[in-house]
């Protein structure tokens, strides 16, 4: 006897409203007329997005973990991750719609005459649009899942149109493809590691639902190897997408190959979905079974982030830098998941929206610094920029003074909360180290700001383009949350505390 | 038979698999060994499946072939693209980035 399941359609709207926007897109690109295109799709993203965060806004206050029987919880840690994503995606939208970022033709072989005449023609395909619309999706999914089935199709909704998005690249398209080919074969890799593990908690406790594992833990129902091996093969799979050490190998290269607007989204976006989703298994499933795991990702920790702060200083790419800084941040946001008290919940959640505006800001600069051959990522050639366009460059340093932590910018409140929160929970080794960390972090950041301000400019071609409108109000937007969150953090604060929640 | 068995076999599997990702050069035949772990996967959740006599594994199961498939596809995508401005499908070649 089959009984169809009962479905909350009013709670999974947001997540319907964006597949349908994304089908939308894929319609646009295959019926409107080439010149029209761009446009059309960019608004019809920009209203998918909008309309799915007014939806959410509508329901935020409801609670339910029977939503799709029981494989979806709309919490408050839900609401609170699924706007970040829509308001980060929004604004990312705007910079991947701004001219000339991504290629004509993506099936045209570099350097040949197919290339060149899709792009004399100017006829730009756009079904970047509607990938951006399913990553946005599966993003949405992530954090909300809560079994394993519904976690690794989620997990692979948001990855699959990345590692295409990430072989986009107008400029540099050798380049570009290869960390596309790297992306996917590493997160393809790292997902069979997750399903692996999913297969190994399945084995021990019988159900996939996280709450039965749950369950099962806290009655040792079941076989400690299976668990252990389950809890490992998972982690694997989900520190690859945080770009944790020692799976952080592709984050660099990943970051430097991809187009710049799709190198932010991702490095905003996923990091919010991948940490959510982490934050839910540990702090719902796993919390019981706190021997096994806690020592494992404290070390994990403050690897990454020494690794991450050290690295940062050799490079000499600006996107390279800006990826071993996101390195950098997943170890300090994994001080909030050993944290596993509701304070440590509620200073990643506002960790999580300082990192992505600052991250999106500082990809949004390096969009604008060019010569003639396109984007200019070498840092030598950045000297002095502060003379020639003191403000975007002052923008750049404000990013940077924010992931830094320095008082007034919403990396300091986010850093401090995060500490105090893993204090709370007892764990001051890790506190010391991090704080370490940013010390060593701060050091090089501030060398990137001398030699912006304090450096004579050398007599190079390098300018630094006027920003559309488009433009400015993503680099508007990322200063202002910035400076806010610095100044007045009580606004985001209290809302992150009262959403910090997850339904059991 | 014991059907401990299946698990083993599982688990070795996916340990030629996760091998291969990291010994083989060609890109076609590394993504190969990564729907060898997938598959690997599917075993040990169809196994447990029977062991624990409820049906949850062998859904899994499908939902992961699914998943695979569009893997496939979006991987072939990226390897054939690569190839044709290349023409080579070797991840060696693949070093223009820095290390």
């Amino acid at each position: 006897m089959f009984t169809p399941p009962h479905l909350n359609y009013a709670l999974l709207a947001p997540i319907l409203i964006i597949l349908a926007g994304a089908l939308i897109g894929v319609g646009v690109e295959a019926f409107v007329r080439k010149s029209q295109r761009a446009t059309v799709q960019l608004w019809v993203a920009l209203i998918t997005v909008v309309a799915a965060l007014i939806e959410l806004l509508t329901v935020r206050n409801q609670r339910s973990t029977l939503v799709a029987i029981d494989s979806f919880t709309f919490d408050g840690a839900t609401v609170f991750m699924q706007a970040t994503i829509l308001v980060l995606a929004f604004f990312a939208l705007l910079l991947i719609s701004d001219r000339g970022n991504f290629v004509a033709q993506a099936s045209a072989i570099p350097g040949s005459e197919d290339e060149r005449t899709a792009d004399s023609d100017g006829k730009t395909q756009t079904e970047v649009f509607p990938l951006t619309l399913f990553a946005i999706s599966g993003m949405m999914l992530f954090p909300a899942a809560t079994d394993l089935i519904t976690l690794f199709v989620a997990l692979e909704i948001l990855s699959l149109p990345l590692y295409l998005m990430a072989g986009l690249s107008r400029r540099r398209r050798l380049l570009s493809q290869e960390a596309a080919l790297k992306y996917f074969l590493l997160g393809a890799y790292s997902s069979a590691f997750f399903l692996f593990g999913g297969a190994f908690l399945y084995g021990y406790s019988g159900t996939l639902t996280l709450n039965g594992i749950a369950a099962a833990i806290s009655a040792s129902a079941g076989n400690d190897i299976f668990l252990l091996l389950g809890i490992v093969f998972l982690m694997v799979g989900l520190l690859f997408k945080i770009g944790a050490v020692p799976f952080h190998s592709w984050t660099p290269d990943v970051y430097q190959g991809a187009p710049t607007p799709i190198t932010g989204f991702m490095a905003a976006c996923t990091k919010v979905a991948a940490v959510g989703a982490m934050l839910r298994i540990f702090y719902v499933a796993l919390s019981a079974d706190l021997i096994e795991w806690r020592p494992i990702v404290t070390v994990i920790s403050i690897i990454t982030m020494l690794v991450g702060a050290i690295a940062a200083m050799t490079q000499r790419d600006v996107k390279r830098t800006l990826a071993f800084s996101s390195i950098a941040h997943a170890g300090f946001l994994l001080i909030g998941i050993v944290a596993l008290n509701q304070s440590g919940l509620k200073a990643t959640l506002f960790y999580l929206v300082a990192y992505g505006f600052a991250t999106l800001g500082a990809f949004t600069v390096v969009t604008l610094v060019r010569d003639s051959a396109g984007e200019v990522t070498d840092m030598n050639r950045w000297v002095g920029l502060g003379k020639k366009s003191p403000l975007i460059a002052g923008a750049f340093c404000l990013f940077l003074l924010s992931f830094g932590g320095i008082p007034l910018t919403s990396g300091f409140i986010a850093k401090f909360s995060i500490f105090t929160a893993a204090y709370e929970g007892g764990n001051t080794t890790i506190v010391v180290f991090g704080v370490l960390t940013s010390a060593i972090a701060l050091f090089f950041y501030l060398r990137v700001i001398v030699l912006l301000f304090f450096t004579e400019p050398k007599s190079d071609a390098v300018s630094v383009s006027i920003p559309s409108l488009k433009v400015s109000c993503v680099l508007a937007a990322s200063v202002i949350v910035t400076i806010l969150l610095g100044v007045y953090p009580s606004i985001l604060l209290n809302t992150a505390q009262s959403f910090a929640t997850f339904l059991r | 038979m014991d059907i401990s068995n299946y698990i083993y076999l599982s688990a070795i599997l996916f340990v030629i698999g996760a091998i291969g990702v990291v010994v083989r050069r060609n890109a076609i035949v590394v993504f190969m060994c990564v729907e060898l772990m997938l598959n690997a996967a599917n075993l040990a959740f169809v196994t447990f499946s029977r062991i624990h006599g409820n049906l949850g594994g062998q859904i899994a199961s499908f939902f992961t072939m699914v998943v695979a498939a569009c893997e496939v596809v979006v991987g072939l995508a990226i390897i054939v693209t690569m190839y044709r401005s290349r023409r080579s499908a070797s991840v060696d070649d693949a070093s223009l980035l820095k290390r």
